[in-house]
């Protein structure tokens, strides 16, 4: 599974607009390259990502190829009441990486 | 045939001053398209950060921002990102919603030369906003090999 980095503020106030920054390793390989035999590395990249509260979608982009290798994104959010903020990457080959975080509001 | 400096110059100024638009490739102004659908596309609310001068076009980090209330009656839904010399246009679309407080994301992006990146945003009316930004890159992606 690949490593995934998720900051999410530790102390944050009621209505407060915070901004989560999310990292996941990933080659996100173009399917324009070729290898040394002189095909052609099929494309595989992270072409999803979502973001939920407590089953709310608050966020989520279409990615494409031109997307650095090892994906970074950082958006913001309102944080009105604490909860579980739920993320999920999907892949052309199929797989979904789905990471949980907190967000505790004081 | 004499040439004046005064006239090289005026000359060279007078060309780099039409490139932007005619290097604006096809692919790029198709992409757009399909994403405008025929709508208007005004200038302004839309800021887009990136360095101006580029070393290593593998990881460029890019943040696009939009002046928005953000409320539920009046939100940026989408905000989507252009390039027109790397082999494909699209870098990315952002879908948004009022819970979002602000629109504003950051992500890194490869580029595959010195060029023009695009970035559009939707409101939620459907209204769009564009602004452009110029960078260099010395040394591109795609050019590992």
């Amino acid at each position: 599974m690949a490593s995934v980095l998720i900051n999410v503020p530790k102390l944050v106030r009621k209505g407060e607009t915070i901004e989560i920054k999310t990292l996941i390793s990933h080659p996100m390989e173009t399917g324009f390259r070729s290898a040394s035999d002189g095909k052609l590395i099929p494309r595989d990249i992270i072409h999803r990502f979502v973001c939920t509260f407590e089953g709310t979608e608050i966020f989520f982009a279409d990615l494409f190829p031109a997307i650095s290798a090892n994906p970074f994104i950082a958006f913001t959010m309102r944080a009105e009441r604490s909860g579980t903020l739920t993320f999920r990457w999907l892949d052309d080959k199929g797989g979904a990486q789905v990471e949980t975080a907190r967000l505790d509001v004081q | 045939m004499h040439l004046s400096r005064r006239t090289v110059l005026t000359g060279l100024v007078c060309a780099l001053s039409v490139r932007p638009v005619q290097a604006t490739p096809d692919l790029m102004e198709a992409a757009i398209a399909a994403f405008a659908k025929g709508r208007a596309m005004k200038p302004g609310r839309v800021r887009l950060d990136l360095p101006p001068l580029v070393e290593n076009g593998n990881a460029v980090p890019l943040t696009v921002s939009v002046e928005s209330p953000m409320t539920q009656e009046d939100f940026i839904a989408r905000v989507a990102l252009f390039n027109e010399k790397n082999p494909q246009p699209n870098i990315a679309i952002f879908h948004l919603t009022p819970l979002a407080g602000r629109a504003s994301v950051s992500t890194r992006i490869r580029l595959g030369d010195s060029q023009f990146i695009t970035a559009i945003a939707e409101t939620n009316k459907g209204e769009l906003f564009v602004t452009k930004a110029e960078l260099v890159v010395t040394l591109p992606a795609c050019a590992e090999n």
